[in-house]
């Protein structure tokens, strides 16, 4: 049900670097554990509504109002790397 | 002194019997002492818990009116941001990030004078039930130090049962307050999702989390519950509420013509012995005090554990995503010639444990285009079902009781590669967090065969928490008159082990 | 590796396009979409963060209802149906630009959906109208921006890393999506310009954003396909990224048709992609190819509660519509009284606002219309930004008609108050008293320049003295010589005229 191959799939689109001997552990695992949860699919009929959040709110907003924001150093004061102000990160690859 | 109640602290220090800072120098003390041992805390903040006391103190000599539990010194499970101190979740992607900002939990402690000693342990990002899965090694069950403290909150509740602090700060996504109460006889309160707010806990599952208090009477839970509880102007999904009477409810002590009832599904097969006859014999003690007692059914708990390692994972999948190296925490393999999405990949591969990796895959499988009806979508609509489950009993009854954990506290290392069996240390406590209803374990008990703390859950309506300690309230009273004292007194750790 | 165009004609001939529009527009909320942080453009770098729009560990949500109404505003403007349930939708994807490694916006429950909007392109029969119909109109929040560090400074190809700053991450924006679009023919690139146009002309009278396309507060993604003539098959369609500016729109769309033609005349197929247009070459590259589709994992957002615009509320967000801007261009053409030809131009060079503000303010409408559509457009082409872009306001320029009016400045002064306004001189009567740019009215001195002027071309004046009232052109330009141009022209040749016995 869910190969070698998914599961290197599926670490790409999470970006995680497995390694050879993760990805074989956690395939067989996964088969195991998709096996007891797909129970899910015997009671979850076309009638019933799914429901996303436990508690009926809605509509939830805020005045457009500014509220204070950190300050530079407390903003960057996590980061691994910054210059100029800027959090500093490798090379992105992507489009131009 | 550390014996003692929050409450009892509380007055001691109002009356001037004690000062805040040597209450906190005690705890701190005590933590120096056995916490080698326990191994509850990931970071102890000794100098900004005793700067906090000295402010109660110094408030207190100016005449101003304190909280009820300014003074008392708590343990903050360590996946609440806190600004300045160490935050972890216990994981290694976080290792020495200090948060720039508070969680509105932490800035009303902080409010009401109550001093926070430190973080504590926790499985990492608080998937498990054993605190096993922490980067920074397990907690140990002051109970039995080769046991487990249950998970993934086992620090705040091993906090708590070696007397390192009276107070703790938990978070229950599928239990993870309830189930560490549970094995290790401490009290446990996993509130009405909304009701305390989520800002600044760095989010598991966003729909099933829910902060709440952990201590070791009934009276002190609620007592930090009106605290930490309450509309926030910071999180959407709060409940723009006042909070239930719970302290009120706490010191009701009566349970006469309350209606109880008994989930059939919540018990039988699975469950160890000795947790059924300490759970059997509280429901008679509760018949004893007048209350009336009805079996109802719930049909669909059973679809409620697959339903959650489908919905659970699958937030998480996507909660987690954030850490990738590029604005805090841990960066592995920025040698100037790695692009950023190969650091990001090697990070999130060095930083995250294999239980968080399993959950995290897991959940992008679920959420994935061709397989999010199936499983997302199926699991979104037992939700559906179990809160018709919940809403039919509770027509019935006023609250339900059961076992909050099929077991008691198992030993380290017995289920640590086994997902599916670790799971079901959650099936009386998920459905609970799906629903989004609120419940509470309290100890009930010694179980004969091992002498461990046996707890039961008992859930109340979304929004009715007062129920809770309603009855927790009246059972503990009871059970601390048949045991001649709370359960505490009779832990081993006491006279040897921890203490 | 530019690759082959076809004429534009054969294109044509050969083929029919279908066009599709997605437009991300910037509000202008004082605050963030989901935090409380300002949106003030330019800011220096992460001074407008915090732990939400960071993406902080902890942090969640919260929305801005402000943006909520300006959304529904667009939506109703654009003929939309509303929502009465709807909610956000986690988009998840990596990228160091979004803090949160997934992007609040909204998937199969848009706010607003079902619209159309109608464009006028002007044809070879005469002005047309092409109804744009309108897929979505839904929320979501922008990112932050990079800079690219070493290698070819600025690009992103070749830079050793990159600085993020964060202060964009998290306004909020609005994607409108268009249908597919057919039947536009040889004018899809006009229609697609002049939807772009219409919907910014809108998007500015809700005054719901500053749309500036060159600051990125509407930017726009045209895609377009092409099927051969008659066959009835949509083509493949390609995505062009980011087109910031309406002759942009125009020239991408006319760019990329040319190329799938001669790729479809070679046989070739063309690729599901996405495009990079260049304004200096007028052709796209490609970007990221998109064989391998994405998986976005949407699920419902569970940080934040559902949206259920009360229809109340909608309706009173209806009742304050402003006038759409092609009924008001019907009406204003009839006041005006101009042909559909000066319409359409002032239409085309993106004017019609300013001119409609200018003549607000009092100024002729002949007037304002042939200041912005001649001096002004001609200074904004050179310099190649958008008219409304260029420093001139429309109070500027009903200031400068009135001067004119009253005879303070002449034509000629007034283009060099134009000039100083542009150079940054400060508004038209900054201008006018330090440049000292005042005509010269006073008799004396100007009876002075005359008597000066007679004198030396005495051959003239007796011409004119004779009656040949065309020989005082002459005199009458030895006078504005001598007065440097300030010197009302009309005037000097009456008083030259009286002086002569005419
Ligand atoms: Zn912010």
């Amino acid at each position: 049900m869910i190969s070698r191959d998914d599961v290197a799939h599926l670490a790409q689109l999470a970006r995680i670097e497995l390694e050879a001997s993760e990805i074989d552990h956690l395939a067989g695992q996964l088969e195991v554990i998709l096996g007891a949860v797909a129970r899910v699919q015997e009671v979850a009929g076309a009638d019933v509504a799914p429901t996303s959040h436990p508690l009926p709110l809605k509509n939830v907003f805020r005045p457009d109002v500014i509220r204070p924001s950190l300050t530079p150093e407390e903003a960057l004061s996590g980061a691994p790397a910054s210059e100029e102000q800027r959090f500093r990160v490798p090379q992105i690859l992507g489009e131009e | 002194m550390i014996t003692q109640n929050a409450s009892e602290m509380a007055a001691a220090v109002a009356a001037g019997e004690i000062t805040s800072e040597a209450l906190t120098q005690a705890h701190l003390s005590r933590i120096a002492e056995v916490d080698e041992k326990v191994h509850a805390f990931l970071h102890v903040d000794a100098e900004g818990a005793l700067a906090q006391a000295r402010a109660v103190d110094a408030a207190r000599a100016k005449g101003e009116k304190l909280s009820p539990l300014a003074g008392v010194p708590l343990a903050l499970k360590d996946v609440m941001v806190q600004k300045g101190v160490p935050t972890t979740c216990g994981s290694k992607i976080l290792e020495g990030w200090r948060p720039p900002y508070d969680a509105t939990v932490v800035t009303k402690l902080k409010n009401a004078g109550v001093v926070i000693l430190g973080k504590t342990n926790m499985d990492e990002f608080a998937m498990g039930s054993s605190t096993e899965n922490s980067a920074y090694g397990p907690t140990h069950n002051p109970w039995d130090l080769t046991r487990i403290p249950g998970g993934s909150g086992g620090g705040s509740s091993a906090s708590l049962a070696a007397f390192e602090a009276p107070l703790a700060i938990g978070t229950d996504t599928g239990g993870s307050i309830r189930q560490p109460a549970a094995v290790t006889g401490t009290v446990g309160v996993k509130p009405t999702y909304g009701g305390v707010s989520r800002y600044g806990l760095v989010a598991f599952s966003s729909s099933l989390d829910q902060a709440g208090p952990c201590a070791r009477t009934v009276l002190d839970a609620a007592l930090l519950h009106e605290i930490i509880g309450g509309h926030d102007t910071y999180d959407s999904t709060s409940i723009d509420a006042p909070v239930p009477a719970v302290v009120a409810a706490a010191k009701m002590r009566n349970v006469k013509g309350m209606r109880i009832g008994v989930v059939r599904e919540l018990g039988g097969e699975g469950y160890q012995a000795g947790v059924l006859q300490r759970f059997n014999e509280s429901v008679e003690v509760l018949r004893g005090l007048g209350a009336e007692i009805i079996e109802v059914s719930c049909p669909h708990f059973e679809y409620a554990l697959p339903a959650y390692y489908l919905i659970a994972p699958s937030e998480c999948s996507s909660n987690l995503a954030r850490f990738d190296a590029m604005r805090f925490g841990l960066r592995v393999g920025d040698d100037r010639a790695r692009s950023a999405e190969e650091v990001m990949n090697l990070t999130r591969e060095a930083g995250f444990g294999p239980e968080v990796k399993r959950r995290i895959i897991l959940g992008t499988y679920a959420l994935s285009s061709g397989y999010y009806d199936a499983y997302y979508g199926s699991a979104q609509k037992v939700r559906t079902l179990i809160i018709n489950d919940f809403n039919a009993a509770f027509a019935q009854v006023d609250v339900l009781i059961s076992p909050t954990s099929p077991t008691t506290a198992f030993k380290i290392g017995e289920k640590a590669d086994d997902p599916l069996a670790m799971y079901l240390n959650d099936i009386a406590t998920i459905p609970v967090n799906l629903a989004g209803n609120c419940a509470m374990s309290i100890p009930c008990g010694l179980a004969p065969e091992d002498g461990l703390p046996v707890g039961l859950q008992i859930i109340a309506p979304a929004m009715a928490d007062d129920r809770l300690y309603r009855v927790g309230g009246a059972l503990e009273a009871a059970f601390n008159e048949a045991w001649g004292g709370p359960l505490m007194n009779m832990a081993p750790s006491l006279t040897g082990g921890v203490r | 590796m530019s690759e082959a165009m076809l004429d534009y004609d054969d294109v044509i001939a050969k083929y029919e396009p279908t066009l599709g529009l997605e437009v991300h527009v910037e509000l202008n909320t004082n605050s963030k979409m989901f935090c409380g942080c300002a949106t003030v453009f330019g800011a220096e770098p992460n001074t407008q963060v915090c732990p939400v729009c960071l993406g902080m560990p902890g942090s969640l949500p919260f929305v801005n209802e402000r943006a909520i109404e300006s959304t529904i505003l667009i939506g109703l403007a654009l003929n939309c149906e509303i929502a009465t349930w709807c909610r956000f939708a986690r988009k998840n994807y990596f990228y160091p630009d979004m803090p949160k490694n997934f992007q609040i916006s909204q998937y199969d429950e848009p706010i607003c959906f079902n619209g159309y909007l109608d464009v006028e392109v002007e044809t070879d029969d005469g002005m047309r109208t092409f109804r744009v119909e309108i897929e979505r109109v839904h929320m979501e929040e922008d990112t932050g921006k990079s800079l690219h560090m070493g290698g070819a400074t600025g690009r992103i190809h070749g830079a050793d890393y990159s600085l993020l700053d964060y202060n964009r991450a998290g306004i909020p924006l609005v994607e409108i999506v268009t249908k597919m679009v057919p039947g536009t023919e040889k004018y899809a690139p006009l229609v697609a310009k002049a939807y772009v146009a219409e919907l910014r002309d809108i998007l500015r009278s809700l005054g719901v954003s500053d749309v500036k396309m060159e600051q990125g507060s509407l930017r726009c993604d045209a895609n377009v396909s092409l099927s051969p003539r008659g066959s009835g098959v949509l083509g493949t369609r390609s995505e062009t990224k980011n087109v910031n500016s309406l002759r942009s729109v125009e020239r991408a769309i006319r760019s990329e048709m040319q190329r799938h033609a001669a790729r479809l005349d070679d046989g070739l197929k063309v690729v599901q992609e996405t495009r990079h247009f260049h304004e200096d070459s007028g052709i796209t590259t490609s970007g990221r190819s998109k064989e391998t589709a994405e998986d976005y994992r949407y699920f419902p957002e569970p940080d934040l509660v559902p949206i259920a615009p009360d229809p109340a509320w909608v309706e009173e967000l209806r009742a304050t519509l402003p006038e759409r801007p092609s009924v008001v261009r019907a009406r204003l053409q009839k006041e005006w009284n101009i042909a559909d030809k000066e319409m359409a131009s002032m239409v085309n060079a993106g004017v019609l606002a300013v001119v409609m503000e200018t003549v607000a303010l009092g100024a002729d409408s002949t007037k304002a219309r042939s200041w912005w559509v001649g001096e002004i457009a001609r200074q904004a082409n050179e310099r190649g930004v958008e008219v409304i872009d260029v420093g001139v306001t429309p109070s500027d320029v009903a200031r400068i008609v009135e001067l004119v009016a009253m005879g303070e400045l002449t034509d000629k002064l007034a283009r060099q108050v134009v000039d100083g306004v542009i150079a940054g001189e400060g508004r038209p009567d900054d201008v006018v008293a330090t440049r000292g740019l005042k005509v010269v009215s006073d008799d004396g001195a100007l009876l002075l320049a005359i008597a000066t002027a007679i004198a030396s071309d005495a051959a003239a004046a007796e011409k004119v003295r004779g009656g040949n009232l065309n020989a005082a052109g002459a005199l009458i330009g030895l006078v504005m010589k001598a007065t440097q141009g300030q010197a009302d022209a009309a005037k000097v040749r009456e008083l030259l005229l009286k002086e002569l016995g005419q």
